[in-house]
């Protein structure tokens, strides 16, 4: 029992690891762009693009470092005059179209197009047999 | 309906939870490799991490000799574990450069002076700019670079002594 509770104290009191670096987030990482239609294009970029440390979210919504450094990266080059896409496409060209969570039209990604297409048309042919099915009964 | 179209719901089911079950037993390698694979090295000039020690850019890597690009932090603890490694394959004659990520020359002369140095040259990428711009995803990360600045592998994670004779080889080759 002692023991339970010792290893539980200890382990409320454990301090976890840190790894984080101890220079402070990048300048444009949380600072918007003072030009509104440039922030709203980087922030719609950011949004689309797939964080690599913490993969499920994007870089606009993850508090992982390395997210902070690529939205300071977008909003440099937008601020630069660079477009969006050009910016997204300097990302695919390093870590491939992973990193971006908008389809791409490559042929691997095909199917994703043309699932809803398959679909409607099957789902089309079954409401065409049951109500030939019921005519019919 | 016939009894065959009643079963694909349930066929249907079986094959959606054997993929479950499949991806539970043998999870997706979550690793991004870079495409600057087999590409030159990207252009970049960095700032001296060190006092003591000269700072990084491509034109350093395209010597003519093969080079290890490591990428490290001082604040990155799989990093620790592999200074010795490094330090082994330097003692091979293998140039060894480094881009400390996101460092402070103090915190990172405290990791060297704990862990060994096993570098040539080490770049200060303040903001993951250099990191990006190879395609890298996270520290530590090596990068084997020709004599002509072409990146021609890419090691995600701590290299190991067991990756020694495989990139001694792979050095050698491209001599």
């Amino acid at each position: 029992m002692k023991k339970t509770v010792l290893l539980l104290a200890m382990l409320i009191l454990a301090v976890p690891l840190s790894a984080d670096s101890n220079l402070p987030p990048a300048y444009w990482a949380n600072r918007e762009l003072p030009d509104a239609r440039q922030e709203a294009e980087a922030q719609a970029l950011m949004e689309q693009l797939r964080c690599l440390v913490c993969q499920g979210q994007s870089i606009a919504d993850s508090d992982a470092e390395l997210a902070g450094d690529m939205r300071d990266l977008v909003r440099r080059r937008i601020a630069a005059g660079e477009s969006p896409n050009a910016v997204r496409a300097w990302l695919i060209q390093r870590y491939g179209t992973w990193i971006s969570f908008k389809p791409t039209d490559e042929p691997a990604a095909w199917p994703l197009w043309l699932a809803p297409l398959a679909l409607i048309l099957i789902g089309a042919w079954l409401i065409r047999r049951r109500i030939k099915l019921k005519a019919g009964a | 309906m016939s009894r065959g179209l009643r079963l694909i719901p349930i066929i249907l089911l079986l094959f959606v939870l054997s993929g479950l079950a499949w991806r539970l037993i043998k999870p997706a390698d979550t690793a991004v490799p870079s495409q600057m694979v087999e590409r030159p090295v990207p252009q970049f000039m960095l700032a001296a991490a060190l006092a003591d020690k000269p700072g990084l850019a491509a034109a350093d890597l395209a010597t003519g000799q093969p080079h290890l690009l490591n990428i490290f932090a001082s604040w990155c603890v799989p990093c620790a574990s592999e200074g010795k490694v490094l330090q082994e394959l330097r003692r091979h004659g293998v140039t060894v450069d480094g881009i400390a990520v996101r460092d402070t020359p103090d915190a990172l002369s405290a990791f060297l002076a704990r862990n060994g140095d096993p570098y040539a040259r080490i770049g200060a990428d303040r903001q993951s700019d250099v990191q990006i711009a190879l395609g890298s995803s996270g520290v530590p990360e090596t990068f084997v670079v020709d004599g002509r600045g072409v990146i021609r592998r890419q090691y995600i994670g701590p290299l190991s002594n067991s990756n020694v004779p495989g990139v001694l080889q792979e050095l050698e080759q491209l001599r």
